[in-house]
């Protein structure tokens, strides 16, 4: 059971590290500071949320999980602001006063 | 280009803090890393960033005078020597490296908390703390009397007005509570796990200064009442009850045999309020308007 358990947060956390891999390729190699945001958001963020679901097979008790997913919506939150606040003050027209 | 540097390199900096936090992780001591993430790379970044856009006027002369090809072999010989040095002396250090943690453990008991380094912070070391009570007061001060002569006394910051329908407003309205939540309970938990005041008193800082940015609570006068109490608070509580340390055992900050823990959470609560309210005021810097506006 643990060994199926690890496999699993082997497996979600590597697919994770991939997706922030492909989101770090697209913050170098993309154009402009909107499509690199693009590339941010997506792919960090889902390669977060795989880390997490990889990690809550590993926790003991609904406690620690809870942290580790309350942890996970921060972040999205926290990333959307600031990507918003960077793309309006990127965008070719300006940000809107 | 030239006006990218300073702000690239305050964003490498939040960046190493980071990392660095990482590596206190890794050394298994999590205390420690909050405290750099939060502080160390939280506020600290915040600071320098608006230093930077203070300074942008400066960027393109600055960026004209270059260092000389001395002065920058002088300082890679110095960095070189620096490196050289700090290796040997971990290379060197005895085996088994002197530690007096199994002191700080064994005592843990008598002070009736259940976290070492909040023992050694609180109770072992309190002169320390005490100490940067006061430093990051007398910081502020240094940092409101950089206002000019006509806003003495006046509301830090630029006026922000809060937007409706905007992103920051909603973020702080949904995060806010969350942060003040979060940073009462990493207060709270220290006693007995990873945490403390100073961890929580940046979260609460960040949280006030997230409702500041958003426009939700205008930034008070520096001259108030009420505000400059809440900042002694912190530190005159901690020297009080230094101080009755004399009466009730016989040193300066010493705590008695019963309740030492009733003790420290006396002298706990002022202090992460003021360090709250002094890390905030900090980031908003010095005064910008008159107090009536």
């Amino acid at each position: 059971m643990s060994l199926a358990l690890d496999g699993l947060t082997i497996l979600t956390v590597s697919a994770g590290a991939f997706f922030f891999l492909a989101g770090t390729v697209g913050l170098l190699r993309f154009p402009d500071a909107l499509s690199r945001l693009h590339a941010l958001t997506k792919a960090d963020n889902l390669g977060l949320g795989l880390v997490v679901l990889g990690l809550l097979f590993q926790v003991e008790g609904p406690f620690a999980a809870l942290k580790l997913i309350s942890v996970w919506l921060l972040t999205l939150l926290a990333g959307a602001t600031v990507t918003q606040l960077i793309a309006r003050a990127a965008r070719p027209g300006g940000s809107p006063v | 280009m030239a006006a990218r540097d300073t702000f690239a390199a305050v964003v490498s900096f939040v960046a190493y803090g980071l990392l660095l936090a990482l590596v206190w992780v890794r050394l298994a001591a999590p205390d420690v890393a909050l405290t750099e993430a939060a502080i160390g790379s939280g506020v600290t970044g915040g600071l320098l960033l608006a230093a930077s856009t203070r300074l942008r006027r400066t960027e393109t002369p600055a960026a004209r005078e270059k260092p000389g090809a001395t002065l920058r072999l002088a300082a890679a010989i110095l960095c070189t020597l620096a490196s050289a040095g700090l290796a040997a002396i971990v290379l060197l250090l005895p085996e088994p490296a002197p530690t007096l943690a199994p002191q700080a453990a064994a005592n843990l008991a008598a002070t009736g908390l259940g976290n070492p380094v909040t023992a050694v912070l609180m109770a072992y070391r309190a002169i320390d703390t005490l100490l940067e009570t006061v430093v990051l007061l007398l910081a502020l001060v240094g940092t409101w009397s950089l206002a000019p002569d006509r806003f003495w006394g006046g509301s830090p910051g630029p006026r922000h007005h809060a937007d409706p329908d905007g992103v920051l407003t909603f973020v702080a309205q949904l995060l806010v509570p969350i942060g003040i939540l979060v940073g009462i309970h990493i207060f709270w938990v220290g006693s007995v796990a990873p945490g403390g005041e100073f961890q929580g008193a940046t979260i609460l800082a960040a949280m006030w200064i997230l409702a500041m940015m958003a426009g939700l609570v205008g930034a008070p006068s520096v001259s108030r009442r009420w505000l400059r109490l809440v900042l002694v608070a912190g530190p005159a509580v901690f020297i009080s009850i230094g101080l009755a340390g004399f009466a009730m055992a016989s040193a300066f900050l010493a705590y008695p045999e019963s309740h030492p823990k009733l003790l420290i959470l006396t002298i706990e609560v002022p202090v992460t309020l003021s360090i709250a309210t002094t890390l905030a005021l900090l980031v908003a810097g010095p005064p910008e308007r008159g107090a009536q506006q």
